[in-house]
């Protein structure tokens, strides 16, 4: 049967996980590494990690956190933010991740898609589409973390990736980042609709209800979110997932390297938050009632040493 | 404990086998050492990427004998993703080629279908393990002494991959799943010799528990 993936998507800057809207004004939410771990247990299908900073600094910093999260949890990981060469692509997978998710040096040298598919295999080559939906309703890939154009048209980007040999599209709607008004359905479906690789629908879900749409109208294969899924779990009222200490809080120079005020009050009023959250098991329980096959996520149980 | 390898050959992420074994305390090496395979009572055959290539590997490397003389021996050998497809007689991956055949079947491209029918390839996703035919004719024994005793039917795992296995005798297909118009065998076991098209080392707790099975079971005396 054709099931469709339930993806959480983790922005990460420093130790942290961070979450803006349309890519900016990152709020700090707690480690991501809590974050991953809970995710893995709560039955996500497979983990996104999102160096936010990296493309800025030509670098991913995510190689700790992967090595550190890779023995406790074993469910496909992808990493993108920063890759640049094939050398990087070699030192992510070896750290733990399972593929890698390329934008901005792409879009500078092509190349390194094609000659990445051909060392790794695509199914570890991941194309990272950060359209910018314009005035004149044409989608624009932007990079460097929505901070550069680049004149090139999203939907022809999307055809010559596959081309080039990327294994799946992780397409994210800059326009409706952390919106929590539904996913672009338009831009999944003409992306969909113009590639025969996989892609993984993020931007825009705002609450359970949002993901099925994706996949009934937009036609994806996968669909990713954070919004959804942080504030749920980061709500500590009632559902006591995270429990912050002062002295958990310190992490040296990063933790005061973000907006960490939405910590600082101790998730408590949950200011200005724009989505209805919602746990991975509700979302895929909202898409099995719609009639989408989705891995039960019920099936996490502790495992002991042999 | 039973010592437990890793098979090394050049191709694709071996590490991520290696974390999942030692989370269930397993520490296995990564190698191509003919020394240590011979040593060791269990062995791994991981792999991602063309049957033709994996093969070319195995040869040049010298370790087509040693698999086959360990499988002789009754040690227990699990093929994961490509390294399954390598247990077969043979592949029909962009050509015609030799397999180890430890496991007599063949290995063939899966079918994008048509119309409503229609899924992408490769087939990447979760999707779920279905007794075979053979094994639900054991009632509630089904999967009962192989690799997948203790695990739920319909219990979902991670796949990414292209082609799919056919065994030739029906009793070697202890899990198969469907896929658009597809049908392959997604675990296979004869006695010692078991693969699964899937990644266990990917697929959550479920997927750890069938490593689990592997390395603590023994399977030498298992008639399937």
């Amino acid at each position: 049967m054709k099931s469709v993936r339930v993806i959480a998507r983790l922005d990460i800057k420093g130790p942290n996980l961070v979450k803006g809207i349309q890519f900016d004004g990152y709020r700090v939410l707690g480690t991501a590494e809590e974050f991953a771990d809970l995710y893995y247990r709560e039955g996500a299908d497979e983990l996104i990690y999102q160096d936010v900073v990296a493309s800025l600094y030509r670098r991913n910093s995510l190689l700790e956190i992967i090595r550190r999260t890779a023995k406790k949890i074993f469910i496909p990981l992808t990493v993108a933010g920063g890759i640049r060469s094939i050398e990087n692509i070699r030192e992510i997978l070896r750290a733990g991740a399972d593929k890698v998710a390329i934008n901005t040096a792409a879009t500078e040298n092509p190349n390194l898609i094609s000659e990445a598919a051909k060392v790794f295999g695509s199914q570890c080559i991941v194309s990272s589409i950060e359209a910018f939906r314009k005035k004149d309703d044409k989608y624009e890939a932007w990079v460097d973390y929505g901070r550069q154009t680049t004149n090139l048209d999203a939907i022809e980007w999307a055809k010559q990736v596959e081309s080039l040999g990327a294994g799946e599209i992780l397409l994210t709607s800059i326009n409706y980042d952390g919106m929590g008004k539904g996913y672009d359905l338009e831009l999944i479906k003409k992306v969909s609709s113009s590639v025969n690789i996989p892609v993984i629908a993020c931007g825009g879900a705002g609450k359970k209800d949002d993901f099925s749409q994706a996949v009934k109208e937009g036609n994806a294969d996968a669909v990713a979110a954070a919004s959804v899924f942080h504030y749920n779990y980061a709500t500590p009222k009632d559902k006591p997932f995270m429990s912050y200490s002062e002295a958990r809080l310190r992490m040296g120079e990063h933790i005061d390297s973000g907006n960490i005020d939405f910590l600082n009050h101790g998730y408590g009023r949950m200011r200005a938050i724009t989505v209805e959250p919602a746990s991975i098991k509700e979302v895929k329980l909202s898409m099995l009632e719609s009639g989408i096959v989705v891995r039960s996520s019920d099936s996490y149980c502790e495992v002991k040493n042999v | 404990m039973s010592k437990v390898i890793i098979l090394d050959y050049g191709l694709g992420n071996l590490f991520s086998v290696q974390r999942a074994l030692e989370y269930i305390g397993v520490k296995a090496i990564i190698t191509d050492d003919k020394e240590e395979i011979k040593r060791a009572e269990k062995i791994v055959i991981p792999g991602v990427g063309a049957f033709k290539e994996g093969m070319e590997q195995l040869k040049k490397r010298g370790l087509v004998p040693l698999i086959k003389e360990a499988a002789d021996r009754g040690k227990s050998i699990l093929g994961i993703c490509l390294g399954m497809q390598l247990l077969m007689a043979k592949s029909q991956e962009h050509g015609e080629w030799q397999g180890l055949n430890l496991i007599g079947g063949s290995v063939l491209q899966l079918s994008s279908g048509k119309n409503d029918n229609k899924v992408k390839v490769p087939h990447i996703g979760w999707n779920c393990l279905i007794p075979s035919q053979c094994q639900l004719a054991r009632n509630n024994n089904y999967w009962k002494g192989t690799i997948l005793e203790g695990i739920d039917k319909e219990s979902f795992m991670y796949f990414v991959h292209s082609f799919g296995v056919h065994t030739d005798k029906p009793e070697h297909t202890i899990a198969e799943t469907h896929y658009g118009g597809n049908s392959f065998c997604s675990v296979v076991q004869k006695d010692n010799i078991m693969g699964c098209q899937f990644h266990p080392e990917r697929s959550g707790s479920k997927g750890i528990e069938i490593l689990k099975k592997f390395v603590s079971y023994s399977f030498n005396k298992v008639r399937v």
